[in-house]
């Protein structure tokens, strides 16, 4: 049917005459989504564009080189790529078994409806409290905390590389411990979803076979949910290797490889906010070779919990 | 009713004429010096009200860089401005730079040792070996020697430094440098001074308040701050040993000693690494305001002139009660020489 047919009705008044216009709703539409794709685009292109010279100048290099020295033009971030890895992994390995607890017990009935929504509200709104306001918190809270038992720790197990001495507050563990609580409520909350996606059915049918709880929980659910439970740890883990202003008022700020988690360290984030505002000539470029690397570890990190959050709930909706 | 309204809009009006009669001046750089420049911007607002001077503390190199690109009226340097650099703003920001030495501060070594309230002594080598890492505990001898009766604990020494480049910390190191092949070679890539050391050891903070709370909540730490920030912050500064032998308290008192000898080159730009005077302190510098010999806006031009002229004369009272020093007289008259070539 075309325009005109349309037309063709008589026409009583009520009915208005149908007239093809450009629809403005769609095109606002396809412009705003257009301009974001774009702005990402942008955004990529004007920091490679930046970085050009220091990919030129250190190449690969960059990535392996172990001294970060302005005063010598000589920029390598190993030490601060593997600060970033390690911190993100440890956050992770403190948040995942404490965010899975919470999600399983947010998820089944073990407490009435009311209080498991308040528990659940309380997890949540831990997302919401300001990065630096962690930041203080670590400083007031965990940095003295750390010193006192990392020197107990060093004392007992200094045989080990990863608890040697000397005992630093500020270090790779207390920026770890304090982006654990920080990457909990995406944990939990992914989670939480992932569980409660479960089929019913599927729990009943665990429960005529004579399964108890515990057994259904571990054996059918976690099971079931595990896909979804990956993504959440990895778009935990994106959001914890973004991390900027609590990690750098709490790891040190030091570009040196060793390999004591008590011993000060950087990530690539707390070395961009750190020494952005005053870098100068090829140091800003090298800044933006990070930054770079930075964006696509991200970027691979978020699109890789994605894709397996969508498999997943593709996996769960199958199951119905 | 209508004539109220009137009345309102005329009032209106002429209030608006005044706020277009004001004159706003920007200037950005140093945080060494950032809270006194503050205090003479709301000070002089009372002098002269339809000025007002806006300064952001956002560190010398990026305030060398937005005066050179002329996003600023002034800029702040504790490092002053290179030769190449002036050259530069010749090229961009059009014509002549003028350095004006507003005031001067000491740099101290704060420290954080339980049972160690103030007044522990540091000789040149202690202080140096320190920093780079060869002296790790705070019981160590090179640090007892030199204080004799005092309860020094055995507690890892935790050496606090700059994660950003930093004017405070070039003028630091320029002065250990200066006497210490080692740490010049360790922290300064062998330069002479550095915005960014290469520091072995440590923990590292952004800012001089960065430095100041890593300072205050880590016992054990020893780290170099503005000597203002350390006052405000009540952390126990470490008396240094100077060139002449003798250990010197940091104060604005013992700052200016060390400034009443100093003779300025005819560009004013003067960096003091190693004072050489029996009761000098040790670490002392000059801060710089960076100004356009020529203004393209007659009005900024007066703004800027009738500031810092402010600055020189009545703002140096206020220094000392922000921990500044009071610059030489010798050194104003010629700071205000070089301001007269201002236009």
């Amino acid at each position: 049917m075309d325009g005109k047919s349309i037309t063709a009705v008589p026409s009583s008044g009520l009915v208005r005459e149908y007239r093809p216009r450009p629809d403005l709703f769609r095109a606002g539409c396809w412009i705003a989504s257009g301009a974001t794709v774009a702005l990402l685009g942008f955004i990529l292109g004007e920091i490679l564009f930046k970085a050009w010279p220091a990919i030129c100048k250190y190449g690969f290099g960059f990535l392996t080189g172990i001294q970060w020295a302005p005063n010598r033009d000589s920029f390598g971030v190993l030490p601060v790529l593997i600060g970033t890895a390690a911190s993100s992994f440890i956050a992770l390995l403190f948040a995942l078994p404490l965010g899975l607890a919470i999600a399983i017990f947010l998820s089944e009935n073990f407490l009435p409806p009311t209080i498991r929504q308040t528990i659940r509200f309380v997890v949540e709104l831990l997302a919401s409290i300001p990065s630096v306001v962690y930041g203080l918190w670590g400083i007031f809270i965990v940095v003295p905390l750390v010193q006192q038992y990392g020197s107990i720790l060093a004392n007992k197990f200094g045989f080990l590389p990863i608890f040697s001495g000397p005992v630093y507050g500020n270090s790779l563990l207390t920026a770890s411990l304090v982006l654990a609580l920080m990457v909990l409520p995406t944990i939990t909350a992914i989670s939480r979803n992932a569980l409660i996606a479960v089929p019913p059915t599927l729990r009943e049918a665990s429960y005529a076979l004579g399964a108890t709880r515990w057994e259904t929980i571990l054996g059918v659910i976690l099971p079931t949910a595990a896909p979804g439970i990956v993504a959440s740890t990895i778009l935990g883990l994106g959001r914890a290797m973004g991390e900027t202003m609590a990690i750098a008022m709490l790891i040190g700020n030091s570009q040196r490889l060793t390999w004591s988690l008590l011993s000060p360290s950087n990530t690539l984030s707390a070395l961009l906010a750190n020494q952005f505002a005053e870098a100068e000539g090829i140091q800003v470029s090298a800044l933006m070779y990070a930054a770079l690397l930075l964006v696509i570890m991200t970027l691979l990190v978020n699109i890789a919990g994605e894709a397996v959050l969508r498999r997943a709930q593709r996996t769960v909706v199958g199951l119905k | 009713m209508n004539r109220t309204l009137l009345a309102a809009a005329v009032i209106a009006a002429s209030a608006s004429m005044n706020l277009g009669a004001a004159t706003a001046i920007n200037g950005s750089g140093a945080t060494f010096p950032a809270p006194l420049y503050m205090r003479w911007a709301s000070d002089f607002k009372k002098v002269d009200p339809n000025v007002t001077v806006n300064y952001q503390g956002i560190g010398s190199g990026a305030g060398v860089t937005q005066f050179i690109q002329g996003i600023t009226d002034f800029g702040a340097s504790d490092v002053a401005m290179k030769d190449e650099e002036i050259l530069q703003a010749r090229t961009s920001a059009g014509g002549r730079t003028v350095m004006i030495p507003a005031t001067a501060g000491s740099i101290v070594l704060a420290y954080n040792v339980p049972g160690v309230q103030s007044g522990l002594k540091l000789t040149r080598d202690a202080y140096v070996s320190i920093l780079v890492g060869d002296i790790k505990s705070w019981n160590a001898p090179e640090i007892a020697k030199a204080n004799p009766g005092v309860n020094l604990p055995n507690l890892p020494i935790t050496v606090v430094t700059r994660s950003d480049a930093s004017g405070t910390t070039a003028v630091f190191t320029a002065h250990c440098a200066e006497f210490s092949a080692k740490f010049n070679d360790i922290v300064c890539g062998g330069k002479g001074s550095t915005k960014s050391g290469t520091w072995p050891v440590g923990v590292a903070g952004k800012g001089n308040d960065g430095v100041t709370a890593l300072i205050k909540s880590t016992p054990g730490a020893i780290g170099y701050v503005e000597y203002g920030f350390a006052a405000n912050n009540k952390l126990a500064m470490a008396q240094l040993q100077n060139k002449a032998g003798n250990f010197i308290a940091p104060s604005v008192e013992s700052a200016a000693t060390t400034l009443a000898s100093i003779k300025l080159p005819a560009n004013l730009r003067y960096f003091i690494l190693d004072p050489k005077g029996a009761n000098d302190y040790p670490i002392v510098t000059f801060t710089w305001l960076l100004l356009k010999a020529t203004y393209a806006d007659a009005a900024k031009g007066a703004a800027v002139k009738a500031f810092v002229t402010y600055a020189l004369t009545k703002g140096q009272a206020t220094a000392p009660s922000l921990g500044y020093v009071t610059l030489p007289a010798e050194v104003v008259t010629k700071a205000q020489a070089a301001l007269a070539t201002v236009k």
